[in-house]
């Protein structure tokens, strides 16, 4: 165990975990948009900053990729951490000023017009769909793509990934809702990626589950399950 | 390219992931560009993820993922040169082929391309066609350096693609 405090209250962390972890397990609000706990931390959004003292240095950091360390000192919502998120939020709503979750940590923080030029984008670049599709999924169907101000998130040719099984998993972890997933009885479309796969019903109930060829992608990285386990809905199984 | 001259690139780097910048370097210096069936090819046989070639392909800008003339010229824009009149070559260069930046010659012979600092500073303004450059050149010297280049082999340079040769005009 290891113990430091946050906010001036004592608190417990496990080696390996970092101090976003820690502090939204013990209540604190702490705002941030690319992390997720199933998911390596990325350090994109630069919302979770904190001030961190260790060894009588006290300096910003974001506190998802900082580990926890015995008798540091995090203190999360001080007149310097507010300067930096209000920064990083008039940056994202000058991007994105239609996104819902950044309008409403605009208005938390009182936030007004951004200062700069105002773009019409809907992703914010924070990689959690890249990443989910490449640790969790496992399927690295979709990527970063260019660098600097033209870098963006997309399949391989901008269309259409081959390997893309049509999960959801960005669909749903996405924090500015721009991957949107449109189902049909006998289709199932990404529609960002442009990646439209036929259902395959279920031999119970005929009601149309999954994609074939993710049921397929299962069958492969699954071992010992019978063959006709993949042909009923999870209801019928 | 064929699949066995991709196997041979990739032998030569012992199907290594961590060599993919050094086998799409070979491929380009092949096809002058990334063709989509060959990052593919390559993808099978190293059972790497077509995205992250992908993802590295489209990093850095060497790398071309649409077709490109035999010859690439580059003119460089960086400061020295500038000052001392690339754009004007640049103009000079963009009638005389009749394409913009970015564009290939319709016989397929010359892509054009800008770059903002080729490190010859005092060559400037400077103009790299293939693995040549040619230093102090003026908008009167681009229509005889760009005919030397029309009947040329693409590779008769030099045998290493990535070896530089030197080249003042006077």
């Amino acid at each position: 165990m290891i113990t430091f405090t946050i906010d001036g209250f004592e608190v417990e962390g496990e080696k390996g975990q970092n101090v976003l972890q820690v502090a939204l397990d013990n209540g604190f609000d702490i705002p941030h948009l690319c992390y997720h706990e199933a998911l390596k931390p990325y350090g994109a959004c630069r919302l979770c900053q904190v001030e961190v003292t260790k060894g009588g240095r006290t300096r910003l950091t974001t506190s998802c990729n900082y580990p926890v360390l015995e008798g540091i000192s995090v203190q999360t919502n001080t007149e310097k951490t507010t300067r930096a998120r209000k920064m990083v939020i008039e940056l994202l709503l000058a991007r994105c000023p239609g996104v819902p979750i950044i309008k409403d940590l605009a208005k938390e923080y009182s936030v007004g017009e951004p200062r700069f030029k105002v773009d019409n984008d809907d992703c914010i670049l924070c990689g959690l769909c890249e990443r989910v599709c490449r640790e969790v999924v496992g399927v690295d169907a979709i990527t970063f793509l260019g660098r600097g101000s033209d870098r963006k998130v997309g399949p391989p040719l901008e269309i259409n990934p081959k390997t893309c099984i049509a999960c959801g998993a960005c669909v749903y972890i996405c924090p500015t809702n721009c991957i949107k997933l449109e189902e049909t009885e006998s289709e199932r479309t990404i529609v960002r990626w442009e990646r439209t796969l036929p259902m395959k019903k279920c031999k119970a109930c005929g009601r149309s589950f999954a994609p074939w060829f993710q049921l397929e992608y299962f069958g492969k990285i699954t071992d010992g399950i019978p063959a006709d386990f993949w042909d009923k809905c999870v209801d019928c199984r | 390219m064929g699949p066995k001259a991709i196997d041979r690139i990739l032998k030569k780097y012992d199907y290594e992931h961590s060599s993919i910048i050094g086998v799409l370097q070979d491929l380009q210096d092949e096809e002058n560009y990334l063709p989509e069936k060959d990052l593919e090819h390559i993808s099978e046989r190293l059972s790497m993820p077509l995205a992250r070639i992908y993802r590295i392909a489209t990093f850095y800008n060497t790398f071309s993922l649409t077709p490109r003339g035999k010859q690439l010229i580059n003119v460089c824009l960086g400061t020295a040169c500038h000052v001392r009149g690339a754009a004007r070559v640049l103009d000079r260069l963009k009638m005389y082929l009749g394409i913009d930046v970015g564009e290939m010659t319709k016989d397929r012979l010359f892509s054009l391309q800008t770059v903002n600092c080729v490190g010859a500073c005092a060559l400037g303004p400077i103009v790299v066609i293939g693995n040549e450059y040619h230093g102090q050149i003026t908008p009167g010297k681009v229509e005889s350096t760009i005919k030397k280049y029309r009947k040329k082999p693409r590779k008769s340079a030099t045998k290493s693609p990535r070896h530089k040769k030197l080249k003042i005009e006077n």
